[in-house]
C-alpha cells in the first residue's frame, strides 16, 4: 500500500469531474421537486441520455451534438412521466419507478452495437496562463466546459428560483398547487415544464457519464447514480449551492474510493466500491433526523396529485 | 375537449379490465417494437406467449420453467404488495433476495458435506432471517430517523450486489473449484438442496412457500385488523392514525414481511435453479416482482395470475432470443411498457371521462 501516490490536487480536480453528472442530474430534479413533483426515474433519464448522447457523439463524431441529442432525449423519455403523473393522474411514485425500469431495458437495447467503442475525445478547455499556475490551474483551469456549465446552472437555477417572478410561481405551485391555481397559475404546465428540465438535466448527467467521466458505453453504467442525485436533491435541502457542495462531497468520497483501490489499500475491492451507496444513506440519516428536520423545508405538495376541480 | 371527473369510488370494472386491456396494449406496442427490430411481430408475440405452453417442440422444456420463474416473483410480489397498500414503498426486494441467498447459502456450506434432516429448514430460517434484517435497516433509520425508506431500500441493492460479488470470490468461493469465482454447488449436496419435488413439473420448496404466502396474505389483508389497517394508512393516513393505527409498527411489519419473503425467494434460488452463489446470481426478480405486484393489482389472487404472465415473458422471451435473435433487452422494455400501460390506465378506474363541447366560461 502506498498513499503517497495520492496526489491531493489531482484528488481535487478528478473529483470535480466525477461529481458533474450527479450535479447535473439534481439540480434538474431540484426544480422538480420545487414545482411538487416526485420523479423516482432519474435513474432511467440518465441512462437513456448516456446511450442516446453515446450513439450520436459515436456516429456523428462530435461530443457537443452527443450532448444535445442527450438533453432532449432526456427531456423526451421524462415525457412519459409527466402524462402519466400529471395528465392521467398516476402514482408519482410508482411511475418514477416505471421510468427507471424502462430506461434500463431501452438503454441495453439501444446501446447493443456500441459496446467497446471508444467515443470522441470532449477536449479540455485551455485559459492560457491561467492553466499553468500551480496546484489552481489543475483544479480551477484544465477541465472540459461541462464542469463550468453545471456550475452555471447551479447559479442560474438558484437566481432563477429566487430573483425572478418564473421561479417564484414554481415555488408557489410547489408549496400549495391549491393556492397557486386559485390565483390563476397553471399547475399542470409549469409541474409539466419543470419535469422535462429535469430530464434533460438527467439526459445530460448521464452523456457526462459515457462521454467524459468514463468514457465508454456497458450496460447499467449509471449503476445508481441516479439513486444517489435524489438523495442529494434531500442532502441539499432543496438549495441550489448545497447541492454543488454535496455533490463535490460524494465526489470525493468516489474518487478517494477510487484511488484507495488503485494504491492497494489491503480492503476487498468490493467493500471501498460500497462505501458511496452507504455513505449517501449515512448522510440522508443525518440530514432527515432530528434537529436538522426542521431545516430541510421540502417543498408543501412534493408528491401529491393536483387535480383542479369543476 | 376531453376532461377528467373523478368518482366517488374506484370502478370495480376498471379494476378488473384494466390489467387485461394493458396486457393487450403492451402486446401490439412490444410487437410495433419487435417490428422496428426486424422481427416478425405475429411470431415473436406467438413465441413469447403461445410456445412455451402449448409448442409440441418447446413446451416438455418450458412449461416446468413456469412455476420455477414464477415462484419467486409471486413470494415477492405478495410480501411488496401489502406495503404499498399502506404506502409504504420497498423497492428494494432485490437486494433482501440476494441477502437471503447469501445468509441461506452460508448455513449450508457451514454443514458441507454432513448429512442431517434438520440442515434445510435451518438454511429456510436463515434466508427469512436474512431478507428481513436487511428490510430492517431502512425500516428502522425510517422510524427512527425518518429517513425515506424508498431511497435506502433501494441503495442497499447496491450494496447488497457488492457483498455478493465479495462472498462468490472470497469467504463462499468453493475451495475445490479452482480458484473459479462461485461457491460448491449447493443444489448437489442432499441435505441442503432444494430438488424438483415432482418430476417434470417445476415444483419445489419454493413454490410452496409462495401459495402459503398468498394463502396468508390474502386472510390477513381480508379477515384480519392487520389488513384493515394497512388499507386505512394507504387511503387516510391521518385517519389512521385516530383509529390507532401505529405507523412506526405498520413500517417495521410491512418491510419486515416483504424482506422476509424476498429472502426466502433468494434462498429457494440459491439451493435450487441457481444451484450456487455466483457473481451474477440475482436476475432482477425484485424489481419484475414490482411490476408483478402493480399487474395484480396489489390482491393476492391478482398477483398470482400477474406472476404466471411475468414468468411467461421471461421464458418466452428467452425463446425468442434463442430462436429469433430478439435482444434481452427488448423483454425488459416489453416489462418496463406493461406498467406504463397499467399506471396509464388506471385513469379508468379512479376518473370518469367525460366528453364537453364548447367549454362554457
Amino acid at each position: 500500500m502506498d498513499l503517497s501516490s495520492i496526489n491531493p490536487v489531482v484528488l481535487i480536480a478528478a473529483l470535480m469531474v466525477a461529481a458533474t453528472p450527479i450535479l447535473l442530474a439534481a439540480i434538474g430534479e431540484l426544480v422538480v421537486e420545487k414545482a411538487g413533483v416526485l420523479n423516482l426515474g432519474v435513474e432511467g433519464m440518465m441512462i437513456t441520455g448516456a446511450v442516446i448522447g453515446f450513439a450520436v457523439a459515436v456516429s456523428t463524431s462530435n461530443p457537443y451534438l452527443g450532448m444535445l441529442a442527450a438533453l432532449c432525449g432526456g427531456a423526451a423519455i421524462s415525457l412519459i412521466f409527466a402524462v402519466l403523473t400529471q395528465l392521467l393522474k398516476a402514482n408519482q411514485v410508482a411511475s418514477g419507478l416505471a421510468l427507471t425500469l424502462f430506461g434500463l431495458g431501452f438503454s441495453a437495447l439501444l446501446g447493443q452495437g456500441f459496446v467497446g467503442i471508444v467515443p470522441p475525445r470532449t477536449p479540455k478547455l485551455s485559459f492560457g496562463f491561467l492553466s499553468e499556475i500551480p496546484v489552481l490551474g489543475p483544479i480551477l483551469f484544465r477541465h472540459d466546459p461541462m464542469v463550468y456549465l453545471s456550475i452555471f446552472l447551479v447559479a442560474g437555477v438558484w437566481y432563477w428560483l429566487n430573483h425572478t417572478r418564473g421561479g417564484r410561481i414554481l415555488r408557489a405551485v410547489g408549496e400549495n398547487h391549491d393556492a397557486a391555481h386559485a390565483l390563476g397559475y397553471r399547475v399542470l404546465r409549469v409541474r409539466i415544464l419543470a419535469i422535462m428540465f429535469g430530464g434533460a438535466c438527467a439526459g445530460l448527467g448521464g452523456a457526462y457519464l459515457s462521454l467524459i467521466r468514463v468514457p465508454q458505453w456497458t450496460e447499467g453504467m449509471t449503476a445508481g447514480a441516479g439513486w444517489i442525485a435524489l438523495a442529494l436533491v434531500v442532502f441539499a435541502s432543496w438549495r441550489p449551492w448545497r447541492a454543488l457542495a454535496g455533490a463535490y462531497l460524494f465526489g470525493g468520497v468516489l474518487v478517494l474510493q477510487l484511488n484507495l483501490q488503485a494504491a492497494g489499500v489491503r480492503i476487498p475491492v468490493e467493500y471501498l466500491a460500497m462505501s458511496p451507496y452507504l455513505i449517501t444513506i449515512l448522510v440522508l440519516v443525518i440530514m432527515s433526523s432530528g434537529r436538522a428536520r426542521k431545516t430541510l423545508a421540502a417543498p408543501g405538495s412534493l408528491g401529491r396529485p393536483f387535480h383542479a376541480a369543476g | 375537449m376531453l376532461r377528467l371527473e373523478k368518482r366517488p369510488q374506484p370502478s370495480k370494472f376498471w379494476n378488473l379490465a384494466t390489467p387485461v386491456l394493458a396486457v393487450v396494449l403492451t402486446m401490439i406496442a412490444g410487437g410495433l417494437l419487435f417490428a422496428a427490430l426486424g422481427k416478425d411481430p405475429f411470431i415473436a408475440i406467438k413465441m413469447i406467449f403461445w410456445d412455451p405452453l402449448f409448442s409440441q417442440q418447446f413446451a416438455a422444456y418450458s412449461r416446468p420453467q413456469l412455476l420455477v420463474k414464477a415462484a419467486p416473483l409471486i413470494l415477492i410480489a405478495v410480501g411488496l404488495a401489502v406495503g404499498f397498500r399502506a404506502g409504504i414503498w420497498n423497492i428494494g426486494a432485490e437486494g433482501q433476495y440476494i441477502i437471503g441467498a447469501i445468509c441461506g447459502a452460508a448455513v449450508a456450506l457451514a454443514f458441507f458435506p454432513a448429512p442431517g434432516w434438520y440442515i434445510f429448514p435451518l438454511m429456510v430460517l436463515a434466508g427469512a432471517f436474512g431478507g428481513w434484517a436487511w428490510a430492517m435497516i431502512p425500516a428502522i433509520l425510517k422510524t427512527r430517523f425518518n429517513t425515506n425508506e424508498i431511497l435506502v431500500s433501494l441503495l442497499l441493492v447496491y450494496v447488497a450486489e457488492k457483498i455478493l460479488a465479495a462472498m462468490a470470490v472470497g469467504r463462499m468461493r468453493n475451495p475445490d473449484g479452482a480458484g473459479f469465482p462461485g461457491s460448491r454447488n449447493i443444489s448437489q449436496y442432499p441435505a441442503a438442496s432444494n430438488p424438483e419435488l415432482i418430476a417434470g413439473t417445476g415444483m419445489h420448496w419454493g413454490v410452496v412457500a409462495a401459495f402459503i404466502a398468498v394463502i396468508f396474505t390474502y386472510i390477513m389483508l381480508h379477515r384480519h385488523i392487520l389488513g384493515f389497517q394497512v388499507q386505512l394508512a394507504g387511503q387516510a393516513p391521518r385517519a389512521a392514525r385516530f383509529a390507532g393505527v401505529a405507523p412506526a409498527r405498520l413500517v417495521v411489519l410491512c418491510l419486515g414481511f416483504s424482506g422476509a419473503l424476498a429472502g426466502l425467494a433468494g434462498l429457494f434460488e440459491v439451493a435450487g435453479p441457481a444451484r450456487m452463489i455466483s457473481i451474477d446470481f440475482n436476475s432482477y426478480y425484485g424489481f419484475t416482482a414490482i411490476i408483478v405486484a402493480f399487474l395484480g393489482r396489489l390482491h393476492p389472487v391478482g398477483i398470482v395470475l400477474a406472476g404466471f404472465l411475468m414468468a411467461l415473458t421471461y421464458i418466452g422471451g428467452e425463446l425468442a432470443q434463442f430462436m429469433l435473435g430478439l435482444p434481452s433487452a427488448a423483454i425488459q422494455v416489453f416489462q418496463g411498457m406493461l406498467l406504463f400501460f397499467l399506471l396509464a390506465l388506471d385513469v379508468l378506474s379512479n376518473y370518469r371521462l367525460r366528453l364537453n363541447f364548447g367549454e362554457a366560461a
